[in-house]
C-alpha cells in the first residue's frame, strides 16, 4: 500500500501543476476552483495547458523508431510552449516496448498523469500497441493523433483516431502508380518483412494495385523478421527472375543490410523503397554510397533548404547528436496539428477530454482544417483519420536526398 | 549453379551460427549452465570493436583485441559477481541469473549508446571469386570458417594435451572429485567463463562483419540460433557445435530457397526436433544412459 | 492421513489468498481508489498467474524445463478469438461468449501439448528445453502466415494473403503479420479470477490425487518410479496436458483483453517471463507462483510512476532479477531464514 500512497502523493503534485496552468484564455470567471489554491490562479496569465500523452517503443527492437517520434516531438512541444500563444503543452512520454499490452499499460498511467485535466493521446509509434491503445482511447473519449501507425485498422471504425503518415495500402497504391508513370523498372521484384503489419501492409497493396494496372511483378519474396541477418536468398530470388528493380517496403536497418548483400553479389538493379527507409542514410558509420541511386517515398527531406526545416535538423542534431528522419518530423507535425487545432477550440479552458475529444474531432473532420508541417503543406484529414498529403519520392544522390 | 550458391550462403551463415556456439558449448561442457547472456556478450565485444575502429581510428587489429579484452574482463566479472555464488544452487536458478544478466547487458548497452542502429564496418571486404560472375564466397565467411576450425583445433588440443584443460575436463566430469584432486574448481570454471567470452568477442566481431547492423538487441537473436546449433550438435562437444551451426544455415538456406521463406523459421525448428528425437543427444553428443 | 490434511490446508490458503485479494481489488476499484494502471494491470495480471501456476506444474511438480510455454498460450489466444468471432450471433451474452472461447483455447492449447508431449517427453533435460524452445517458435511463424476469416460461403483459411479471399461482405479474423484486429473486447477482471480458481482446482486436485504423486515420484526418481510400475509417458503427457490447456485457456483470456494481438508476442521472451515467475516464486509452490506473477508483472508498469527512474526502469528489473536469484539462494541468508523460522516442509524442492 504504502507505493500506491507515494504514487498518490506524486499524482496530486501532477494534478496541482495543471491546475495552476489551467486558467483560462477566453473567460476566466469560470475556472474550475474546487481544489485550486488560492491567489494563484493569473500565474500563466491565461494560458491554457493542454496534456499530451505520447506512447510508443524507448526500449526493445523498435526502440530507435518509437524515440524518434519522442525527440521529434519535444522539439515541437519546446517551441510551442515559447511561442508564448494561448496554448501551451504538458508533454509527457511512456514506453510501450513495442507491444500491445505495454501500450495499453502505458497509456492508462498517462490517464493517471493527466487526471482530471484534459489529455490528449500521441501514438503509438508502431501499428499493433497503436490499434490496441484506440480501442482503449475509443470507449474513454481520448483525442489520439499517431505519427506512424499506418495501418487502416488504426483509424477503422474509430471516429477519435487520426493518422499523420501515409496509410499502408495507401502508400503501396502510390509506389505502383509512381512506377508506371514515371516507366523505372520493367520487371519488378518485392522484398518485405511478412512478420510485420506495416511492411506486409504495403507490399499487399502494391502487388494488387501493380496487377491492376499493368506493371510486371516477378519476384516476390518474405523475411520474418528484422532480426534476419541474411537476405541472399530473397536477392537471389529477385535477380534468377531477371527484376531490374526492386521494391522494398521495409525498415531502414534490413534494407542497409540487403542494399550491402546485393553489392556483394553483384546485383544492381533499382532499389525502391518507402517511409520506413527514411533514416538510413544517418545510421552511425553507414557506407553511402551503398544507398547511392536508391528511391524511396517520404513526406520529409532533412536536407531540404525551408527555414523551418533547417531549424528543427539544427535543433535535433544539437540535442541528440544524429539527424532526424521522418518519424521525428511526423511527430514534430503532430504537436503542431494539436497546438492549432486547439488554438481554433472556442471555451477550450472548460473542457474536460471527452469534450475536447469531440471538438478536435469535428475541426479535423470539418474540412476547413489545414496544417503546414515539416512534411507536407496544407495537410487535411478525411473522415476515416486518414491524411491527405502529396506523396514525394526523392533519390539518393551523392549521400543526400533529390526531390524526383 | 543456384544450388551452389545457396550452399555457400547456407555455409557462410552456418559459419557464424558455429563461432557463436563454440562459445555456449564451452561454458556449458565445462559449467553446465545456459549462459543465455552470451549473445548480449557478442553485442559487446562488436560495439567495443566499432568504437575503437569507428570513433577512435584504431587499426582493426586493434580493436578486435580490445573487444576481446573487455568481453573477457566483462565474462569474468560476470561469473564472479552473479554466477559463482550460485554454484550449489538449482541450475533453473543459474539459468534465471543469467536471463537477468541478458536483461541488464542490453538495457545498459541502451542507456550507454542509444538504441539507434549502428553501421558497422567490415574488417576484411569483398569476396574470393570461385566461378567468375556466378560465384563467389565472401572473405568474411573464409575468414570465419578458417576462425571456427583454427578455435576449435586448439580447443580440442587445450582441453586434451593442456594442465589446465585436463582439470576444466575433471571439473566437467565431476566437481567434488575434482576439488579432492586438488583442482582449483573456482578458478577454473573462470577461467572457463574468459575462454567463452574471448570467443564471443571475435564471434560478434565476425557477425558484425558479415551482417554489418548493431543494435543493443543484435545480438539475442543469434545466441538463440546458436544455442539451438550447440544442441543441434551436441551440447558440449565441441567439433558438434562446428557441424551444428554450418548445418543450421545451410538448413536455413535451403528452406528459404526450396520450400517458402515464409516458413524457414518453422522448417528449421521441425528439422531440429525430429533430430533430437532420432538421435537424443545431438549429431555429435554423448547419450550417456541413466545409472540406477 | 495427517499430510494429506495438512496439503489441503495448503491449498485452502491458496483459495483464500486469492478470494481476499479479488474481493479488496474490487472494493478499491468500486471505491474508485485504483488507479487507471493498475486496473489495466489487473487482467493480464491474471492470465500470468494461470501461466505461472500451469507451468509450475510442468517445472515443479513434473520436473521438465519447458521453453515454450508461450506457444500454448498463442494456440489458445487466436483459437479463442476466433471462436468468439465465430460464435457473435449464436452466444450474444458477452461472458457465456468468453467463457466458451476460453474452453476452445484450452482445448487447442491441450491439443498442442498432445502433439509435442508424445514424441519429444522421452527426452530429457536440455533436449526437452530446446524441442519446447523450437515448438513455441514454430507456432508463432505458422500463426505469422496464417490468414482466417468468414463470410457468407462460411469459414476461410489459408497460408499467406494470395490465396485468401472473402467476399466484401466477410470479416478477417487473423491476417497474417498483423495478428488478429479489431477483437471486441470481451474479458473482464471477474473471469480472470474464476480462471485462477478453477486453475487452483485443476493443479492442486492433481497434485494431491494418486496421479500427483505418481507425477511427483518421476521427478525424484524415474527410475525408481519405473520400477514400481508407473507409467511414465501417461504421467508425464498427464501433467504436461493439463498445463498446456491452462495455458490456453490464458491465451484466450489474454487474447480477448486487447483489441490487436499479433504471434510475435508470444514469443521466447514471453516463455521465459513466465518461467522467471515460477523460479522465484518457488518450483513445486502454487502460492509462489501466483504471488511472483502478480508482483513482477506489475513492477515494471509501477515504475513508470517514478519519474526519471522511468528511463532504466528495464534496467532496474533486470538488477532486481539478478539480486533475488542471488538473495533466495545464499546459504548464509538459508540459514538466517531457517533459524529464525523453523523449517516448513512443503512440496517444494528443486527439479
Amino acid at each position: 500500500m504504502k507505493k500506491k500512497n507515494l504514487a498518490a502523493l506524486l499524482m496530486a503534485g501532477a494534478m496541482c501543476m495543471s491546475l495552476l496552468a489551467g486558467c483560462s484564455a477566453k473567460d476566466e470567471s469560470s475556472q474550475p476552483s474546487a481544489s485550486q489554491p488560492a491567489g494563484q490562479e493569473n500565474q500563466n496569465g491565461g494560458v491554457v495547458t493542454i496534456k499530451v500523452g505520447g506512447i510508443g517503443p524507448t526500449t526493445g527492437n523498435n526502440a530507435q523508431y518509437g524515440t524518434a517520434t519522442q525527440w521529434g516531438a519535444e522539439i515541437a512541444v519546446e517551441e510551442i510552449n515559447a511561442l508564448g500563444g494561448p496554448i501551451k503543452f504538458d508533454f509527457k512520454y511512456e514506453d510501450d516496448t513495442g507491444a500491445a499490452d505495454t501500450a495499453v499499460a502505458a497509456y492508462n498511467s498517462l490517464k493517471d498523469w493527466a487526471k482530471d485535466a484534459p489529455l490528449v493521446i500521441y501514438g503509438c509509434t508502431t501499428t499493433t500497441p497503436c490499434v490496441a491503445v484506440a480501442a482503449e482511447t475509443y470507449s474513454d473519449r481520448y483525442f489520439q493523433l499517431t505519427p506512424s501507425a499506418s495501418s487502416p485498422d488504426v483509424t477503422a471504425n474509430k471516429d477519435n483516431t487520426f493518422q499523420m503518415c501515409f496509410t499502408d495500402p495507401g502508400q503501396g497504391s502510390a509506389a505502383a502508380e509512381y512506377l508506371k508513370s514515371s516507366g523505372l523498372g520493367t520487371k519488378i521484384g518485392v522484398i518485405y518483412n511478412n512478420g510485420d503489419a506495416y511492411s506486409t501492409g504495403i507490399a499487399d497493396a502494391f502487388i494488387a494495385h501493380a496487377k491492376e494496372i499493368g506493371l510486371d511483378v516477378v519476384a516476390t519474396s518474405t523475411y520474418p523478421e528484422d532480426t534476419t541477418t541474411d537476405y541472399t536468398v530473397q536477392l537471389n530470388a529477385c535477380k534468377d527472375a531477371g527484376a531490374d528493380l526492386v521494391f522494398l517496403p521495409i525498415y531502414y536497418t534490413p534494407a542497409s543490410l540487403i542494399l550491402a548483400q546485393a553489392k556483394q553479389m553483384n546485383y544492381a538493379p533499382i532499389f525502391f523503397g518507402g517511409d520506413g527507409m527514411d533514416g538510413m542514410l544517418d545510421m552511425d558509420g553507414f557506407d553511402k554510397s551503398l544507398a547511392e541511386g536508391l528511391l524511396l517515398m517520404t513526406p520529409f527531406n532533412a536536407s531540404g533548404t525551408d527555414e523551418r526545416t533547417k531549424t528543427f535538423v539544427e535543433t535535433y542534431q544539437a540535442a541528440h547528436g544524429i539527424l532526424p528522419n521522418q518519424f521525428a518530423a511526423d511527430g514534430y507535425d503532430c504537436m503542431y496539428a494539436i497546438y492549432e487545432a486547439c488554438c481554433q477550440i472556442d471555451g477550450i479552458a472548460d473542457m474536460d477530454h471527452a469534450q475536447l475529444c469531440d471538438a478536435l474531432i469535428a475541426l479535423f473532420t470539418g474540412g476547413d482544417f489545414s496544417v503546414d508541417g515539416l512534411t507536407g503543406t496544407g495537410m487535411k484529414w478525411l473522415t476515416t483519420g486518414e491524411i491527405s498529403k502529396a506523396p514525394v519520392v526523392v533519390k539518393v544522390e551523392n549521400g543526400g536526398y533529390v526531390t524526383q | 549453379m543456384s544450388f551452389l550458391n545457396n550452399v555457400i550462403t547456407g555455409v557462410s551463415l552456418g559459419s557464424i551460427y558455429a563461432i557463436i556456439a563454440l562459445g555456449y558449448t564451452m561454458v556449458y561442457g565445462i559449467a553446465k549452465m545456459l549462459n543465455f547472456a552470451h549473445g548480449d556478450v557478442i553485442m559487446v565485444g562488436a560495439y567495443m570493436c566499432f568504437f575503437a575502429v569507428g570513433s577512435f581510428s584504431l587499426p582493426p587489429a586493434a580493436g578486435v583485441l580490445l573487444a576481446v579484452a573487455v568481453c573477457t574482463v566483462l565474462g569474468i566479472a560476470i561469473e564472479r559477481l552473479a554466477y559463482k555464488p550460485l554454484r550449489s544452487a538449482p541450475s533453473l536458478a543459474v539459468l534465471i541469473t543469467a536471463i537477468g544478466v541478458s536483461y541488464l547487458l542490453q538495457n545498459s548497452a541502451q542507456l550507454l549508446w542509444g538504441a539507434d542502429t549502428k553501421t558497422f564496418r567490415p574488417l576484411v571486404e569483398g569476396s574470393l571469386v570461385l566461378v567468375p560472375g556466378q560465384l563467389s564466397i565472401s572473405y568474411v565467411a573464409v575468414l570465419s570458417i578458417v576462425c571456427c576450425v583454427v578455435v576449435m583445433i586448439t580447443l580440442t588440443l587445450f582441453t586434451g594435451q593442456t594442465k589446465l584443460g585436463k582439470a576444466m575436463r575433471a571439473c566437467s566430469e565431476d566437481k567434488a572429485a575434482a576439488q579432492l584432486m586438488g583442482i582449483d574448481v573456482n578458478a577454473t570454471i573462470s577461467m572457463t567463463f574468459a575462454i567463452g567470452s574471448a570467443l564471443a568477442a571475435i564471434a560478434g566481431v565476425l557477425m558484425c562483419s558479415a551482417y554489418p547492423v548493431l543494435s543493443p538487441t543484435t545480438g539475442s537473436m543469434p545466441g538463440i540460433r546458436a544455442f539451438t546449433a550447440a544442441v543441434f550438435g551436441g551440447i558440449g562437444s565441441v567439433p558438434g557445435a562446428l557441424l551444428g551451426g554450418i548445418l543450421l544455415g545451410v538448413i536455413e538456406t535451403f528452406a528459404k530457397a526450396y520450400i517458402s521463406t515464409d516458413l524457414s523459421d518453422a522448417v528449421v525448428f521441425a528439422v531440429l526436433i525430429v533430430v533430437l528425437l532420432v538421435k537424443p543427444a545431438g549429431l555429435m553428443g554423448k547419450y550417456v544412459p541413466e545409472k540406477v | 492421513m495427517k499430510k494429506l490434511n495438512k496439503n489441503s490446508l495448503d491449498g485452502f490458503i491458496n483459495y483464500g489468498i486469492v478470494i481476499v485479494a479479488f474481493a479488496v481489488i474490487q472494493t478499491a476499484v468500486g471505491m474508485g481508489k485504483m488507479s487507471n494502471i493498475l486496473q489495466s494491470l489487473l487482467v493480464p495480471a491474471c492470465c500470468y498467474i494461470v501461466m505461472a501456476v500451469s507451468l509450475n506444474l510442468t517445472v515443479g511438480i513434473l520436473g521438465e524445463l519447458s521453453l515454450g510455454h508461450a506457444g500454448f498460450m498463442s494456440l489458445g489466444a487466436f483459437a479463442g478469438i476466433t471462436a468468439s468471432v465465430l460464435l457473435q450471433s449464436a452466444i450474444p451474452v458477452g461472458p457465456l461468449r468468453l467463457a466458451v472461447s476460453m474452453l476452445v483455447g484450452a482445448a487447442f492449447g491441450a491439443l498442442g501439448g498432445v502433439i509435442v508431449g508424445v514424441p519429444v517427453l522421452r527426452l530429457q533435460g536440455d533436449y526437452l528445453a530446446i524441442v519446447t524452445l523450437a515448438f513455441g517458435q514454430i507456432i508463432q511463424n505458422i500463426i505469422m502466415v496464417l490468414y482466417v476469416g468468414v463470410d457468407e460461403n462460411g469459414f476461410h483459411m489459408a497460408a499467406g494473403s494470395e490465396q485468401f479471399h472473402l467476399s466484401a461482405g466477410g470479416t478477417a479474423i487473423i491476417k497474417g503479420p498483423m495478428g488478429a484486429v479489431g477483437v471486441t473486447k470481451l474479458a473482464s477482471f471477474t473471469a480472470g479470477f474464476v480462471l485462477i480458481l478453477i486453475t487452483l482446482l485443476v493443479v492442486q486436485n492433481l497434485v494431491n490425487s494418486r496421479s500427483g504423486r505418481a507425477i511427483m515420484a518421476l521427478r525424484d526418481n524415474r527410475i525408481a518410479a519405473e520400477s514400481v510400475g508407473i507409467n511414465v509417458t501417461k504421467y508425464k503427457l498427464m501433467a504436461f496436458v493439463t498445463s498446456a490447456a491452462l495455458a490456453g485457456a490464458a491465451g484466450a483470456l489474454w487474447g480477448l483483453n486487447y483489441s490487436s494481438t499479433v504471434a510475435s508476442k508470444f514469443n521466447f521472451n514471453t516463455s521465459i517471463l513466465v518461467l522467471v515467475f515460477v523460479v522465484l516464486g518457488g518450483l513445486g509452490s502454487i502460492r509462489g507462483s501466483i504471488i511472483a506473477a502478480a508482483l513482477l508483472y506489475v513492477l515494471p508498469d509501477l515504475l513508470r510512476q517514478f519519474g526519471d527512474i522511468s528511463d532504466y526502469r528495464m534496467l532496474i528489473y533486470a538488477i532486481i532479477l539478478i539480486l533475488v536469484m542471488l538473495a533466495t539462494n545464499n546459504d548464509r541468508l538459508k540459514d538466517l531464514v531457517g533459524r529464525v523460522i523453523p523449517k516448513r516442509k512443503g512440496a517444494a524442492s528443486n527439479g
